[in-house]
């Protein structure tokens, strides 16, 4: 057995190097954004510049986590097809955007999805609850990547957490604060062509290795470690488990407030939809080189050391860099997993600062009339507020599992948002309290059912049994958020809501009068 | 544009197929995406092996079928697009012409 040495863990110079190249790079770009960041739509929506195959990449920055990255392939590494399952289920999301929700969402709203739900409702009381829905779901996914972030960090550079977290968090703030979603985008695009263009170049290499043959990768798998890794194994054995899952992760990932929010920054619904279309096709690719990245770590690094670094396999896309292209190779792909981090914990910040200041602020706090520097102060002050609140969270949540914070943040996504979004653009009878009513039962019962899961009562919180028996909430929190949605509705009328609703439908398809 | 506009385009056979058309086309590809999906994770919860019927030394069929998963999903999003772009824009297009109706400003 050769198990190999590794560098990881201690404070290599090139990947320091790469590291601060990306920052000056970008603090750059954040200095030349700020000077084009003065009003609303320039702090919210990049002043709805961004191109089409911009944006693409851009959303799948947002999409293309450090956990998903290093998370994926490692998962693969260990448990071979699998991993390729549970990607499968972060990419149909997509498709399903692009149908339902990208063009109305940029015809009807402005800055959050909220506005959309608000449009013809009563703006208050759905800007509150709604609120609650994107705060809680970008709270959950910032917290497990700050801790992501601290963990990634002290184990590829070598620093403590509790620095690695300052970090991540000042930079974050930097870029938010001062150049706004132009910057934020701008970010994601270098983050995305590095991530893609890292992944591809860790592909290659690990496949030159088998003469460029797939088939003989997987064979060297098989022929390794046995031939189960190439089949489906345990992580598909509850069908009801499965289909919950897949819930959460499609109609979640159409309800996540950061990524919704990109689709203001494009010009029209044309460009919404061409942005999609490339996004999808970028970040499937991605999932096809993950795995392929998971296959030739298990072959070329093996799982004994693969999980002697890191129990979960999260070290093993960084190991097989290591492997295949030495020291440099390493520093580089570390570099580029770090500016992944910085990219999404930087666009869930501008998600969150958003809703405190369009949504609460200015909508609920200030009856819909604010001036345009009040607003852009009032997002730059929650931006500093959420990033602090970010970087003492990360630290307090040092050593905690919090792996089932991204299921809760897609439960939430799925149950809380997605719902009361898609039936305010397609049902002309949904009233305000139908919305409100579904928002908080999607959010409260996605909360209180994976408390009571195996996820967090018997995983984290140590219990025997788990009183609700499925990991994930979505398959009855999503349903019956629908259910109150809809039975609400029938329940009360809102005759100025059904009346605006056919002259939204020249907005919603025709993009008359859009923003 | 005064409400004498809005009120034909509203009520005019055009918009009305437009609307129409817009939806059959996205709930029909939403129901063939989910079933693509779910079809394939119910085959992996009632009959894995059927996943791991072995197409090669070693190679299982399960990877090519899941790999085809994300490319259709892509597909399903090519086809909606060429849809949209050749077929509903021109025709927005059009009806917006015709009842003489702003677009809106787009960028600020």
């Amino acid at each position: 057995m050769n198990l190999y040495q590794t560098n990881l863990g201690q404070t290599d110079p090139v990947a320091i190097f790469f590291f601060f190249l990306f920052i000056s790079f970008t603090l750059y770009i954040t200095y030349w954004a700020a000077k084009r960041t003065k009003t609303t739509t320039q702090f919210y929506a990049a002043g709805r510049s961004v191109s089409g195959l911009q944006n693409a990449l851009a959303l799948s920055g947002d999409y293309m986590s450090a956990a998903s990255f290093l998370g994926i392939a490692g998962l693969v590494s260990l448990k071979g097809y699998d991993g390729l399952i549970y990607s499968i289920g972060f990419l149909v999301g997509w498709p399903v955007i692009m149908f339902l929700i990208a063009e109305p969402l940029r015809n009807l709203g402005k800055f959050t999805f909220a506005d959309v739900v608000a449009f013809r409702l009563s703006s208050k009381p759905i800007r509150l609850a709604s609120s609650i829905g994107s705060l809680l779901t970008v709270a959950f996914y910032l917290i497990a990547q700050m801790v992501g972030a601290g963990n990634l960090i002290k184990s590829v550079f070598g620093l403590p957490y509790e620095l690695a977290v300052l970090i991540v968090g000042t930079v974050m703030i930097a870029y938010v604060l001062f150049g706004g979603m132009l910057a934020t985008t701008w970010v994601q695009i270098i983050k995305a062509t590095l991530l893609l263009g890292g992944a591809t170049l860790l592909a290659i290499m690990t496949l030159s290795h088998f003469n460029f043959s797939p088939t003989a990768l997987f064979n060297a798998a098989a022929e390794k470690v046995g031939d189960k890794v190439l089949a489906p194994g345990g992580l598909v054995s509850n069908p009801w488990d499965a289909i919950s899952l897949g819930l959460a992760l499609i109609f979640g990932t159409a309800g996540l407030p950061h990524i919704l929010m990109r689709f203001y920054t494009v010009p029209d619904a044309r460009q919404a939809r061409q942005s999609v279309f490339y996004a999808t096709g970028f970040i499937g690719y991605f999932y096809i080189l993950t795995f392929i990245i998971g296959f030739g770590a298990m072959v070329l690094v093996g799982q004994e050391a693969i999980t002697k670094l890191d129990k979960g396999g999260n070290m093993a896309a960084l190991m097989l860099a290591e492997v295949t292209g030495g020291n440099f190779f390493l520093g580089f792909i570390a570099a580029v997993s770090f500016a992944t981090i910085l990219a999404v914990v930087s666009g869930l910040t501008l998600a969150g600062a958003s809703t405190l200041s369009h949504d609460l602020f200015v909508n609920v706090i200030r009856d819909g009339k604010s001036s345009e520097q009040e607003e852009v102060r009032v997002a730059k002050i929650a931006t500093a507020a959420l990033g602090v609140l970010a970087i003492g969270l990360g630290i307090a949540f040092k050593g905690q599992n919090v792996a089932f914070m991204v299921g809760l943040a897609f439960a939430i996504a799925a149950s809380a948002n997605f719902p009361s979004l898609l039936l305010s653009i397609v049902w002309k009878k949904f009233t305000t309290a139908g919305a409100v009513a579904s928002i908080l039962t999607g959010s409260i019962l996605a909360i209180v059912l994976i408390v009571l899961s195996p996820t967090v009562w018997v995983d984290i919180l140590k219990n025997k049994e788990a009183i609700f028996p499925l990991k994930n909430p979505a398959l009855y929190s999503l349903t019956l958020s629908f259910v109150a949605g809809i039975v609400v509705s029938f329940l009360t009328k809102e005759k100025r809501a059904e009346e605006m609703f056919e002259t939204e439908k020249l907005r919603t398809f025709l993009g008359v009068g859009m923003e | 544009m005064d409400s004498k506009d809005v009120h034909e385009a509203l009520q005019s056979k055009e918009f009305k197929t437009l609307v129409s058309k817009r939806w059959s086309i996205s709930i029909i590809l939403t129901i063939l995406t989910l079933a693509v999906y779910f079809g394939f994770i119910l085959v992996l919860a009632f009959n894995k092996g059927l996943l791991a019927t072995k197409i090669g030394d070693h190679v299982t069929i399960g990877i090519p079928i899941g790999v085809a998963v994300i490319v259709i999903s892509w597909l399903f999003t090519g086809i909606y697009v060429r849809w949209a772009n050749k077929v509903y824009d021109p025709e927005v297009h059009r009806i917006s012409e015709q009842f003489k109706l702003k677009k809106g400003k787009g960028r600020a």
